[in-house]
């Protein structure tokens, strides 16, 4: 295989990206062009002497933008600008999994004060009310009667920006103190985390803590349902356990997996590195 | 050997750090970024933003 140039694009530099880099720069015939979106521009009609981008943004919307515009000069990208789209608003996920008839917990959207209540009390108490765009568990609530969801939707509407007034409903699932992160690159699901925490959130970002999930066939069919649902690529879907099977709760596209390679003794960076040199131009 | 920004605590870098890799100071537990490699500069890291994370 000849040389590629991988553009990696990133902002800060976590230990995620710091995994992948290193991954990288163990492979022959790659040559790694870092790409910092806080200090590019774009111009349409250049494009950048790179083979394939690999998205590693901190910032939703840089990312989205950036792949964009990066696609429409041609480049192939990991993940690509649609996948991303989908997967960082809650709303779109959730519809591209009713469209793909992947199963998932109960929701209701709503636009206004008003019909997020009747929304919510048709769920029935409790509800988490999730911002469409957002990460590590950060603004959920988890809404236990009409007192709070009052106050919550009232505050939501008058603080935040208009952003948090397209309401997003999720029917509360007791989860048992866990739920599982399963991890997708093409066409594999590769490794699972259990994430143990006393708190209703299971973010490891919120303490959660990680052990080894066995990705059964079940498990893994339903996590490469999901996956081909917002578009395939490297994904991580988190699903919750219930009598009925597995519900898809989320799929991330920037995905995290600090805590989940020891864990799970899957070279997570290392087959992410694998699927992107596998996606570049020729 | 650099300094931290925050505490003037040391901070040792590894070998194979990259600019705008994220560090902790040992001394006083800032979350510090590595803004240049040549000279080493150390920044407090960003907070962060509505749209981050995954």
């Amino acid at each position: 295989m000849g040389s590629i140039t991988v553009g990696f694009l990133h902002s800060l530099v976590r230990k995620e990206e710091k995994l992948l880099i290193n991954e990288f720069n163990k492979r022959q015939n790659v040559d790694l062009a870092m790409i910092d979106d806080r200090q590019i521009y774009f111009d349409l009609t250049q494009r950048p002497e790179v083979d394939v981008i690999v998205e590693r943004c901190i910032n939703h919307s840089r990312a989205l933008h950036a792949l964009r515009l990066y696609q429409s000069l041609g480049i192939p990208c990991v993940n690509d600008y649609d996948v991303s789209l989908t997967c960082g608003d809650k709303i779109l996920t959730a519809v591209a999994l009713q469209d793909h008839h992947v199963a998932q917990p109960d929701l209701r959207i709503a636009f206004t004060i008003e019909s997020a209540l009747e929304a919510i009390e048709e769920l029935g108490y409790p509800v988490v009310l999730k911002p469409a765009v957002g990460s590590w568990g950060r603004l959920l609530s988890k809404v236990n009667d009409r007192d709070a969801a009052e106050t919550i939707l009232e505050h939501k509407t008058v603080l935040g920006s208009y952003h948090h007034s397209i309401f997003y409903i999720q029917k509360y699932f007791d989860k048992k103190g866990r739920d599982i992160r399963a991890f997708v690159v093409g066409d594999d699901c590769i490794a699972a985390i259990y994430r143990s925490s006393v708190h209703w959130i299971t973010n490891t970002a919120r303490g959660a803590i990680a052990s080894r999930c066995p990705v059964t066939p079940e498990l893994g069919e339903l996590c490469l349902q999901a996956a081909n649902a917002v578009g395939g690529g490297v994904l991580a879907v988190d699903l919750f356990e219930s009598n009925d099977g597995y519900l898809v709760n989320e799929v991330n596209y920037t995905m995290e997996f600090r805590n989940s390679i020891e864990t799970t003794g899957v070279n997570i960076p290392g087959k992410v590195v694998d699927h992107v040199i596998s996606s570049a131009d020729g | 050997m650099s300094e931290c920004p925050v505490c003037g605590g040391d901070i040792s870098l590894a070998d194979d750090v990259v600019t705008g890799e994220l560090l902790e100071c040992d001394d006083c537990g800032s979350e510090l970024e590595v803004t240049s490699l040549e000279p080493v500069e150390l920044a407090e890291a960003p907070e962060a933003e509505e749209d981050w994370g995954q």
